[in-house]
């Protein structure tokens, strides 16, 4: 295995993306490390290939985003629309991810380290997202498929217009936002809960036992004829 | 789009190197706004005395101007400085107002300097010499304009009290109303434009007593819309963002400075970036801080 090492202070960051994205299927170049991105938008963005990516320092937007398949590691913080859209693969930030962390994202693990921002997973479609520290408001909204963990608390509007998506908060939960409710955590849950914290690196520091399970009250999945004068 | 950067020293060792840094976060930021660009910046008082920062038209000469009216004036591009003693304002301001109705005063105070106009950052920022300049804390804008003409009336930052100064990323939804209360309270505004609202609401709010983090928290209840505002007193530095915190924000601060940038590729110039403790500003929490008098 060779290691990779792309320089974003000396060389531009298409240049980067561009190789990422034409590395054969059977690539040798399968771990790459990226040196001084200081906030660049877009790093290693639409990779589809079963890689390994270090970068180490800060990112800007949509680092990661609609990665498949690559394990993708941010030693800084990440800026807004971190692993946006994400199909598969794993992403990882060591410090913390400003809004919209993990949106809309279909599949594979979000791990963040510190705290997520506003928005956490919103409209998530089947991304785990597993965050260590607190999220911020209206996190998981309109969420369709997937699950969120957050071993800090959560912000207002917890889940807003959720669908199916699973929402395990084990601090403080400010608001919960419309048609989210605290359900009973059934067996089902739990197991997945906890094969969540064991990937996520956390199962010795938390227990699903300590936290709280949320879920679509479900009532705002169709059209209310008794409502109809209401508008 | 816009971008906001500053920059405010907790100790006096990067003093002289205020300017140099606030012009690279201001450069990088272009990209969030190439229309135009202003900054402030807070240098040293010299006693009893007021600064006026004044834009100047291009047909009007500023040395016979300031020959004319008995003060001295220091340029820079088509603004000038020019430093009274304190009783002198009021007497300085009629008499431009009414001898040079076009001159504009953009700012006035013991210590603020107020520069800003067309082009990009880069290009304002060596036009009125940014880079050389020294001070506790700067401000600088960079505009991208979306609702109103790309002229300077229109760049930031806005000035409506004596050392305040705002800029603002966002746009708000109520500022005709306001608009209308601040002129029944006696406040001017030079513009139609939103984010000169902001400033006179704040400076409305300080001149009845607030100090600043408290003008901010009135202004998370009267003011609607989007917002990340940068604000600039003569000894503070506050931001504020609106509750839903559309507008992107990222704060660093070491025990040498706190520092504001839209993106925190705005903060990568800064001395010691590495290791300071990074932060987005929670939505709808006021932050200031201040030097002792």
């Amino acid at each position: 295995m060779t290691e990779t090492v792309f320089d974003l202070a000396a060389a531009p960051l298409r240049d980067l993306n561009g190789r990422l994205h034409a590395l054969p299927e059977q690539t040798n170049e399968t771990s790459w490390v990226l040196r001084n991105p200081q906030g660049r938008h877009a790093v290693a963005v639409g990779v589809d290939r079963p890689i390994s990516v270090r970068i180490e320092g800060h990112v800007g937007y949509y680092c990661a985003g609609f990665n498949s398949r690559a394990r993708i590691e941010i030693t800084g913080n990440a800026g807004v629309g971190l692993a946006e859209n994400m199909m598969s693969g794993e992403v990882r930030v060591q410090g913390d991810a400003s809004q919209a962390a993990g949106a809309t994202g279909r599949g594979g693990l979000l791990v963040i380290g510190g705290n997520a921002g506003a928005r956490c997973g919103i409209s998530m479609k089947g991304i785990d997202i597993v965050v260590r520290g607190s999220v911020g408001h209206m996190s998981a909204f309109m969420g369709q498929e997937g699950n969120l963990v957050v071993l800090g608390d959560a912000g207002d509007n917890l889940g807003d217009s959720l669908y199916e998506a699973r929402l395990f908060v084990r601090g403080a939960v400010k608001s919960l936002g419309a048609d989210c409710e605290e359900k009973p955590m059934g067996e089902a849950e739990r197991a997945i809960l906890a094969g969540l914290l064991d990937r996520a690196g956390f199962a010795a520091e938390a227990k699903p036992e300590e936290f709280r399970f949320y879920g679509s009250a479900r009532k705002l999945y169709h059209f209310h004829v008794d409502y109809a004068d209401s508008y | 789009m816009c971008g906001i950067v500053g920059l405010f020293l907790k100790s006096p060792g990067l003093q002289a190197e205020l300017g140099r840094l606030s012009a690279d976060m201001l450069g990088i930021m272009s990209d969030r706004g190439p229309d135009s660009a202003g900054f402030a910046v807070y240098g040293t008082a010299a006693g009893d005395t007021t600064k006026l920062t004044l834009r100047i038209p291009e047909d009007v000469d500023a040395s016979a101007m300031a020959a004319a009216l008995g003060v001295t004036a220091v340029r820079r591009g088509d603004h000038a400085v020019v430093t009274v003693p304190r009783d002198a304002e009021g007497a300085l301001r009629q008499a431009l107002a009414t001898r040079y109705p076009a001159v504009n005063i953009v700012s006035a105070g013991a210590r603020i300097e107020l520069y800003k106009g067309v082009g990009l950052p880069d290009a304002v920022s060596s036009r009125y010499g940014l880079p050389g300049m020294a001070g506790t804390h700067a401000i600088g804008h960079t505009r991208m304009a979306t609702e109103s003409a790309v002229t300077t009336h229109g760049a930031h930052p806005f000035s409506t009290g004596p050392d305040q100064c705002l800029v603002h990323n966002g746009s708000l939804s109520n500022h005709n109303a306001l608009r209308r209360n601040l002129r029944r309270e006696g406040l001017e505004f030079e513009t139609e434009n939103d984010s000169e609202v902001a400033a006179g609401y704040l400076t409305w709010r300080m001149r009845q007593g607030a100090s600043l983090g408290e003008a901010l928290e009135a202004a998370v209840g009267d003011l609607d819309g989007f917002y990340t505002f940068v604000v600039g007193t003569e000894r503070g530095f506050g931001v504020l963002r609106d509750p839903i915190a559309c507008k992107p924000a990222v704060m660093a601060e070491t025990e040498d400075y706190v520092a504001f940038g839209s993106e925190y590729r705005a903060l990568v110039p800064l001395p010691g970036i590495e290791q300071a403790r990074l932060f987005e500003p929670a939505p709808g929490q006021v932050y200031f801080w201040e030097h002792a008098a």
